[in-house]
C-alpha cells in the first residue's frame, strides 16, 4: 500500500456490528439472524423490523448472490478511492435474500445486472476485511 | 384538510454561485421576501417550519430578527430534499388545526463556498459522521458515498427493467436547460444538445455530468396561511388541494431496500390524489424534484401520471417541454435553475405559474399542478396545488 495516498474510510465496528466484521476478518460472511422468527437482517438492527425480537445470532451465509443493480464509479468523491477508477459498486443480492452494498471486482463495462457472484474477501489490515464480490467460479 | 390552507407569499434569493452572503443572511433575507410577497408584516407569523437543510437557522434566529412576538408553533423537517414541500403538509396540518395562521416554511444555504458542498466536505474531512451511522458503515468503505452514486443504483434498475437510454436521460436534461433559458433567475444560461450530454464526462455511471443537478447559493421561503385570508391577499390565492408526505421501507439506506422502485412517494402519491379528489391525468403542470434527471422520468412512473416504462419515452418525444402534453420544471429545475433550497424553487415556480407570473414560460393553463419533493433517497412530499 502506497503511504502517501489518503486513507479509505473503513469501517468502524460497533457492538451492533462487530459479529459481522468479526465474521468477515476470518473470511465468513454472516448475517444476524432473529432468534424468535428466524429471518437475516442486515444491517443489523436492534430489533427485528419483522417481528421486533431482540436476540440474534449470526449465521453463516453461502457468499454466492446476484447483482441486483450497479453503479460505475468513475470520479472519486474521497481521494482514497482514486486509484481504483473506475471501479463497480454494486448491491448485491444473496441467495438468502438481503441485499447488501459491496465492490464487484471488474470494471464496470464488465459487468451485468443478474450475474452470479461469490463473496471474496479483501484484507485491509488487522481489523477489516471488506466482502467483496467476484464473478461466480472464477479461478 | 382540504381546502384549509392556501400558500399566501413566496420569497427567493438571488441564485449564484458566489453570494458572499452566509446561510443565515441568506435564509432570513428568502423569509422578508415570502412575507411582503403575502402582504403581511412580520408580527403575522406564527408557525415556522424550516428544513435540515436550511443549516444554521433555527426559529430563534426568526424571533430575534424579526421580532416575533407569538410564535405557535414550530418543527424541523429532516428529510432532505423532501423538506422543502414536506413543510406544506405540517404547516398546512398547523393552519386547518387553527394552531397558527401564517407559516413559514423555509430552506437554503450557501452551497457553493459555504456549508452545503458534499463533494468538497467528503474529499477534505474523514466522513466520521458518516461511518458512525450504521447504514453508511457498511457503504462508505465500498466508495459508495454521494447521492449521485445511490441514485444511480436507482437508474440503472430501471434501465435493466424497462430499457430506459442514456440518451433519454438526456433529454431530460436538455428540456430543462431550454427552460431555464427562458428564466432570468436561472444559473446555467447555456443551450445543450443531446450530443453534448452524451458527451460530458461519465461520472457514476449511468450518470454524466449532465445528468446532475448543479449546486448554488441560494434560499426560498413561501408563507401558507389559513384559507379564510385569501379575499384579503394582495395576490391570487393559491390553494393547498393535496398535500402528503411519504417514508421508504429502509430509509437509511438504498441498498437494503429490496424492491428499488418503491419510494415514499409510491405511499404519498395517492395519498395527495385521494385529498384533492384529482386524477393524475388530470394534472396540467409538474415541478418535479430533479437532483438527477433520471428523477423525472422515475417519478412520473412512481406517482401513476404515465405508466411504468413508459415515461422516457414520453419526456424524449417533447411531453414534458413547454408545449408538451406535461410541462415540466418551467423553471429549469436543480438541473438548471438552483439547488440548494430543498426543492422550495420548484413550489415557487408552480405558484407563479398559477398565480399568472412566470414570464416567457408562463403557460396558459396551470392548475391543477403538482409539485414534489424527494430527498434522503427515498422521502417524499407531494402537492396538488390549484386556484
Amino acid at each position: 500500500m502506497n503511504d502517501l495516498l489518503p486513507l479509505k474510510p473503513l469501517p468502524e465496528p460497533n457492538d451492533l456490528t462487530r459479529p459481522f466484521w468479526e465474521a468477515c476478518r476470518r473470511h465468513e460472511l454472516r448475517i444476524q439472524r432473529c432468534l424468535s422468527c428466524g429471518r437475516l437482517i442486515h444491517y443489523p438492527k436492534i430489533i427485528c423490523p419483522y417481528d421486533h425480537g431482540t436476540e440474534f445470532d449470526w449465521v453463516r451465509v453461502s457468499g454466492r448472490g446476484t447483482v441486483y443493480s450497479f453503479v460505475g464509479a468513475y470520479r472519486a468523491f474521497h481521494p482514497g478511492f482514486q486509484p481504483d477508477l473506475p471501479y463497480t459498486i454494486a448491491i448485491v443480492e444473496l441467495e438468502e435474500g438481503p441485499h447488501m452494498m459491496t465492490n464487484v471486482m471488474l470494471p464496470p463495462a464488465e459487468v451485468e445486472i443478474g450475474m452470479k457472484v461469490e463473496v471474496a474477501f479483501e484484507d485491509i489490515n488487522e481489523q477489516i476485511s471488506l466482502p467483496k464480490f467476484r464473478p461466480a467460479g472464477a479461478p | 384538510m382540504k381546502g384549509k390552507a392556501i400558500i399566501s407569499g413566496i420569497g427567493e434569493t438571488e441564485y449564484s454561485r458566489n453570494s458572499g452572503l452566509s446561510d443565515k443572511a441568506l435564509q432570513l433575507q428568502a423569509i422578508q421576501r415570502a412575507i411582503a410577497d403575502a402582504g403581511l408584516k412580520p408580527q403575522d407569523i406564527d408557525g415556522f417550519i424550516p428544513s435540515a437543510v436550511a443549516p444554521n437557522l433555527y426559529y430563534e434566529d426568526l424571533v430575534e430578527n424579526f421580532g416575533i412576538p407569538d410564535l405557535k408553533y414550530t418543527a424541523t423537517l429532516h428529510y432532505g430534499g423532501a423538506s422543502g414541500t414536506g413543510g406544506l403538509h405540517s404547516a398546512t396540518m398547523a393552519v386547518a388545526s387553527g394552531v397558527a395562521r401564517h407559516v413559514v416554511v423555509m430552506a437554503g444555504r450557501n452551497g457553493v463556498t459555504g456549508s452545503g458542498n458534499i463533494s468538497r466536505n467528503l474529499a477534505v474531512t474523514p466522513p466520521k459522521a458518516i461511518l458512525d451511522q450504521a447504514s453508511r458503515q457498511f457503504e462508505a468503505p465500498f466508495g459508495a458515498l454521494v447521492p449521485m452514486q445511490f441514485y444511480g443504483l436507482i437508474a440503472r434498475r430501471h434501465m435493466h427493467m424497462y430499457g430506459t437510454t442514456s440518451r433519454q436521460l438526456g433529454a431530460v436534461a436538455v428540456t430543462m436547460r431550454s427552460h431555464a433559458m427562458l428564466n432570468p433567475k436561472a444559473l446555467m444560461k447555456k443551450p445543450i444538445t443531446l450530443d453534448d450530454h452524451q458527451n460530458s464526462k461519465l461520472l457514476a455511471d449511468p450518470f454524466r455530468l449532465l445528468d446532475c443537478c448543479i449546486e448554488s447559493d441560494g434560499a426560498a421561503a413561501y408563507v401558507v396561511s389559513a384559507a379564510d385570508v385569501a379575499r384579503d391577499l394582495p395576490k391570487k390565492a393559491v390553494h393547498v388541494l393535496g398535500i402528503a408526505e411519504g417514508h421508504p421501507p429502509s430509509p437509511y439506506s438504498i441498498a437494503t431496500r429490496n424492491d428499488l422502485m418503491v419510494t415514499g412517494a409510491t405511499q404519498a402519491g395517492p395519498r395527495a390524489f385521494k385529498m384533492a379528489g384529482l386524477k393524475a391525468q388530470e394534472l396540467r403542470a409538474a415541478f418535479l424534484y430533479d437532483p438527477f434527471t433520471f428523477m423525472v422520468i422515475f417519478q412520473l412512473e412512481v406517482l401513476g401520471i404515465i405508466p411504468w416504462g413508459e415515461a422516457a419515452a414520453f419526456v424524449e418525444s417533447g411531453g414534458i417541454g413547454l408545449k408538451g402534453k406535461l410541462p415540466v420544471n418551467t423553471h429549469g429545475g436543480l438541473h438548471s435553475q438552483a439547488h440548494s433550497m430543498s426543492g422550495i424553487n420548484h413550489l415557487c415556480e408552480a405558484v407563479k405559474q398559477l398565480r399568472g407570473e412566470a414570464g416567457p414560460a408562463q403557460l396558459a393553463q396551470a392548475a391543477p399542478c403538482i409539485v414534489t419533493g424527494f430527498g434522503d433517497f427515498g422521502d417524499s412530499a407531494v402537492a396538488l396545488l390549484g386556484t
